[in-house]
């Protein structure tokens, strides 16, 4: 019984002892601490509600209690497999088409010999990036469009039949991977360049005494330099594959590309803000929130496996 | 090098310069095209033979955007969250990352984990905006500011940085009687400006590009920032998106009015940009190398 007594208080009087010699440093927290609380901490607890049919004049103690009948649902709605489909497709196009672009660019780069020529062609493509995906789409949407964009008049001037880019569900997806690298290629380049920046310049020297020319060093000496960025980026991107990018598909998203763009966040939006389903929409989003989760922490054991540092 | 002086290693050489500015025009072609039909008139552009310089140059856009209050309102609400937004973020990121900078602060790790926890997984859109509305924001412009005082990320690189600093500048300090407080304004700030200048960079880029926060909780299109001005006007012709149209009775707005408002809310970014691309590069560096 005193053991019992005296052990927390022990703890307590050095927790107190800390806070008192540390009294600032945690007053410096607390308004940070305080707003992840409130506005993550209790949306997580808010999750509750998924299991719930939330009334909001309820409240989540009174709304009534339904298992998993949400998350049920969603299973057996033809929108998962839609869903489940779209996003799979799209982290596809990522996978196989952006990903590569960011590294060509860096070896690219990494042979200029000129520094000035080097940074002018940094900062053109690193721009972009700084852009809202609502300036990208609405470039994107002027010079598409069928009402006077520019790719259009170039292509009724060659003799070529106009396309409806912007809302043909078939242009959905080039439309979409185009502004993903347009947007981020040139910004992605950075920690590529960074790894090929720490090879040893002696194995360059060696290369050259042997011979090799610079597509030679190339790939055999700066490409496997860089093999295990590569793939730690690689196995990080994978645990990223829900994140498709809210904000841009939902600029994108209409009634008639919805059976091919439609993605959870974008699905979570529209059956939770503007048709009012909230527990249905929170189920939704936990499931998509969970299995990013497991999937984020796989890749990051996976890589840490693999002899590098994860991200987190 | 010797490899540059072989012929193979000239066109090798020529080849990828000539290649990379290829791309680095195109990746900038549509912006001047942008710019460029902002300042057509409606003839040239429905000649369809306009692509970058117009050949009669004219403000006709310009002065249509600026004839209403709406663009110049939406500009303000937009400067004004991102100057507030950036002073707040940058006030509450600098007290937590120091904070969590030292190594002598007991729980420490625990906190530590609590913020990096919420990069990983979150309550998700329905949960925070439930919140959002329980806090009594939706329809204030502090609903784009409070829910996200504070980038983790960001605040990680900051963390870091401080970490980085000799621990002899806090020790001089604290002999001189300074306490935690003074140590980080009269020391630890100063020599850390330009990680400062980044990280309030990075948040004021966010801040000016905010968009789905204004659609998620501002009801009131009075309150819009230039972003959902923007998208109005782009889709407004169109009708094929989700949103509803407020300006459902004007005119669709011409191409070059549309290419006017995307220069317009360009303009901030571009115009920072070229001056401050060296710091974002190293800040992004920072971050995804040690965070």
């Amino acid at each position: 019984m005193n053991n019992q007594l005296t052990a927390p208080s022990g703890g307590r009087g050095r927790f107190m002892r800390s806070l008192m010699k540390n009294k600032w440093l945690y007053l410096m927290i607390l308004p940070g601490l305080l707003y992840i609380i409130i506005y993550k901490y209790i949306p997580m607890y808010g999750l509750i509600i998924s299991f719930q049919n939330y009334k909001p004049y309820q409240g989540i103690m009174g709304s009534e209690w339904v298992g998993f009948e949400h998350f049920e649902r969603l299973f057996q709605s033809p929108d998962f497999w839609m869903i489940f489909s779209n996003t799979i497709i799209l982290f596809a196009l990522q996978l196989v088409i952006y990903f590569p672009i960011p590294i060509i660019l860096a070896l690219m780069l990494n042979e200029l010999r000129s520094e000035g020529y080097k940074r002018t062609i940094q900062t053109l493509v690193y721009l972009p990036h700084f852009m809202s995906w609502v300036i990208v789409v609405s470039i994107s949407f002027v010079i598409f469009t069928v009402d006077g964009g520019i790719v259009n008049s170039v292509l009724e001037m060659l003799g070529f039949q106009k396309i409806n880019f912007l809302l043909q569900a078939e242009w959905f997806r080039p439309m979409y991977i185009l502004q993903v690298i347009w947007r981020e290629a040139g910004w992605g380049t950075i920690i590529f360049l960074a790894a090929i920046a720490a090879v040893d310049p002696q194995l360059y020297e060696a290369a050259k005494m042997d011979g090799a020319g610079r597509i030679r060093q190339m790939i055999s000496i700066t490409l496997p330099a860089i093999r295990s960025v590569i793939v730690v980026l690689l196995i990080l991107k994978i645990g990223d594959v829900l994140e498709l990018g809210f904000e841009h598909v939902y600029l994108l998203l209409n009634s008639a590309n919805r059976h091919v763009a439609e993605i959870f966040d974008t699905y979570v939006y529209v059956s939770g803000i503007q048709q009012g389903q909230l527990s249905y929409s929170t189920a939704v989003g936990f499931f998509k929130g969970f299995v990013g989760l497991v999937l984020v922490i796989g890749a990051n054991k996976l890589a840490k496996k693999y002899g590098e540092d994860g991200i987190y | 090098m010797v490899g540059d002086k072989t012929w193979s290693g000239r066109l090798f050489n020529g080849v990828n310069m000539v290649l990379l500015g290829l791309i680095g025009l195109a990746t900038v072609l549509p912006f001047v095209h942008v710019f460029g039909s902002s300042f057509a008139t409606a003839g040239e552009i429905a000649s369809k033979k306009f692509l970058l310089v117009p050949t009669e140059f004219t403000l006709d856009a310009y002065r249509y955007i600026f004839s209403t209050s709406t663009l110049p309102k939406a500009m303000l609400v937009s400067l004004g969250v991102t100057a507030a937004g950036t002073l707040w973020s940058m006030l509450i990121s600098v007290l937590t990352a120091y904070g969590l900078s030292r190594k002598d602060l007991m729980g420490r790790n625990g906190i530590m984990f609590l913020f990096v926890f919420t990069m990983l997984f979150n309550g998700g859109m329905i949960p925070t905006f439930l919140v959002v509305k329980e806090t009594g924001l939706l329809d204030s412009y502090l609903s784009l500011i409070v829910p996200v005082s504070i980038n983790v990320f960001n605040m990680i690189i900051l963390k870091t940085f401080f970490q980085g600093l000799p621990d002899a500048l806090e020790e001089s300090a604290k002999i001189d009687g300074s306490n935690d407080v003074g140590i980080l304004f009269r020391i630890i700030i100063p020599c850390s400006l330009p990680a400062i200048a980044t990280i309030s960079l990075f948040y004021a880029v966010t801040y000016w590009n905010t968009y789905m926060h204004a659609v998620l909780y501002l009801s009131d299109a009075g309150k819009w920032p230039v972003q959902v001005l923007l998208r109005q006007i782009i889709v407004l012709a169109s009708g094929l998106s989700y949103d509803n149209a407020v300006y459902t009775d004007a005119p669709p707005p011409s191409q070059a009015v549309k290419m006017a408002v995307i220069v317009v809310a360009t303009l901030p970014v571009l115009v920072v940009y070229p001056f401050l691309q060296k710091h974002f590069a190293k800040g992004a560096l920072l971050g995804s190398v040690k965070a």
